[in-house]
């Protein structure tokens, strides 16, 4: 698994990129770059500007300046420089290119747990919908839900929707998965079971950008951590280095010493 | 009584085809109408959206026996000759388009923006994501005022007696008219109305039913 971006060309690359809510910054000049197999976990404070980051990668939020490029290709504008949005087609290409999974869900609530993965697959993949639901039986058994492809998504607990919601976004081989906060939403004891999928999904070396307040898991499964704080990178490096105690940059030793007082 | 009645049936028959077919065309029209603006409603660039905010507040603000008279007396001043047939079903149409308007309005702005977003992030464009994943859901949300507007559409209709069409409300009085048996009569078409928006509300009821699979 690539530990540094440095010799291979970056997956993601994220470079200079600002976005203000009205007056407030939220994102400033951010940078990272991202190799291909590598688990960067981002963590930070709330309301340091990780879920924004996170949507700015597919676009679902456009940001103010900077660049960001996925395989070279710019993700929201169009190639050749002048920051014209792209097309809604071109868009809708480009973000099925990126995996997404919700802190809440978001399944669709009419469709089974198949129907939720084969809606992409048929209608933007273009495969007929045996192939889609072989996909997605497939991709179900993977997270351990075989035998709940038909249900709606009300017939499941939390911790199945979000496997349903992790296939979903797997089922589309995205280039680059991003999963923001994906346990917040779960009973405890229903974690374990949402981590143990991502985990197997590092194993197989897909690529992901994670915003989790799991330090646990991050330490164990990602190749780097971000620590993001008033929206920008305040310090990056492998989980060892970022969330050693004895750190010299001061806000993030804040951050831990007040995550551990609040989580242990 | 019986057999004046029995002998008038007929005439009656043919007014009730009438306020069927009155009811079936405002309602068709006023679907597709009301779905047409109120995405615009939704969707659309703001001018489009002051244009039919515009459109739906001011009929709807207007008693709909105004809006008929004003189709039919009013519009031959600008030049604008309808039968009175057509008038009766435009001035409907426009009333109810209003409400249709509204209704897909509330239904689409029930569905959290988090479904748009996943449908988003698995790279449907703006047209599938509301053909798959949006109107389905508002679908269910819709369905219920819709169907009682339905309702009032039908009994809405009796109003067009008033531009002399004979729809069943009219048939009525003009029997009664001619019989003097006003009780049995109105009462005869107070249940033939009351069976029609029966049989619809039943109808929805069990739509509902089947479209019930959101937990909420
Ligand atoms: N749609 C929005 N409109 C205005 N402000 C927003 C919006 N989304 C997020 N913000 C603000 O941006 C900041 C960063 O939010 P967010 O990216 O959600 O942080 P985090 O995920 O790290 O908690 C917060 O101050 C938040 O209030
Ligand atoms: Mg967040």
């Amino acid at each position: 698994m690539a530990n540094s971006s440095n010799n291979s060309p970056a997956l993601l690359d994220i470079a200079e990129v600002s976005k203000s809510f009205g007056s407030v910054e939220v994102l400033r000049s951010v940078g990272l770059q991202v190799a291909k197999g590598e688990v960067v976990t981002v963590i930070g404070p709330s309301g340091s500007g990780k879920t924004t980051l996170l949507r700015c990668v597919n676009f679902l939020e456009s940001y103010d300046s900077g660049s960001i490029r996925i395989d070279g290709k710019e993700v929201g504008f169009r190639d050749g420089g002048a920051r014209q949005r792209r097309s809604e087609r071109d868009l809708a290409g480009m973000r099925a290119e990126t995996g997404m999974v919700f802190q809440g869900f978001n399944l669709f609530p009419h469709l089974t747990a198949a129907g939720n993965i084969m809606l992409g697959l048929t209608k933007v993949r273009g495969k007929s919908t045996s192939e889609a639901r072989a996909a997605a039986e497939h991709w179900l058994g993977r997270v351990g839900l075989a035998h709940k492809a038909d249900s709606l998504p009300a017939e499941l607990s939390g911790g199945q929707q979000q496997r349903v919601g992790i296939a979903r976004a797997v089922a589309m081989e995205p280039k680059i998965l991003l999963l923001d906060e994906i346990t917040s939403a779960l009973d405890p004891e229903l974690v374990g079971e949402v981590l143990a999928v991502v985990r197997s999904l590092a194993e197989d070396g897909m690529t992901m950008v994670m915003v989790t307040h799991e330090m646990a898991f991050a330490r164990d499964a990602s190749s780097r951590i971000v620590f993001m704080a008033d929206g920008s990178v305040s310090a990056v490096g492998p989980p060892k280095e970022v969330l050693a105690a004895e750190t010299t940059n001061e806000r993030l030793r804040t951050f831990l010493a007040r995550f551990r007082a609040s989580h242990f | 009584m019986l057999s004046q009645i029995l002998y008038a049936l007929p005439f009656l028959a043919q007014g009730f085809a009438l306020t069927l077919w009155v009811s079936l065309l405002v309602v068709v029209l006023s679907l597709i109408a009301g779905v047409i603006l109120g995405v615009g409603l939704v969707y659309g660039p703001a001018p489009l959206r002051w244009a039919v905010r515009i459109f739906s507040d001011t009929i709807r603000g207007i008693p709909i026996l105004v809006l008929i008279f004003f189709v039919y007396y009013g519009l031959p001043a600008v030049g604008v000759h309808l039968q009175s047939f057509w008038a009766a079903v435009l001035a409907l149409t426009l009333f109810k388009t209003a409400q249709v308007v509204e209704y897909l309005r509330g239904a689409v702005a029930s569905i959290p923006k988090g479904q748009s977003e996943a449908a988003m992030a698995i790279g449907l464009t703006f047209r599938q994501r509301l053909v798959y994943v949006v109107f389905p859901q508002a679908f269910r949300r819709f369905l219920p005022p819709w169907i009682n507007g339905v309702t009032d559409a039908v009994k809405g209709s009796a109003l067009v007696s008033l531009l002399g069409i004979t729809d069943l409300m009219q048939a009525i009085n003009q029997v009664i008219g001619r019989t003097y048996e006003a009780m049995p009569l109105y009462i005869l078409g107070a249940l033939i109305y009351f069976a029609v928006n029966y049989a619809l509300s039943y109808a929805s009821r069990r739509l509902e039913q089947r479209f019930a699979f959101i937990r909420d």
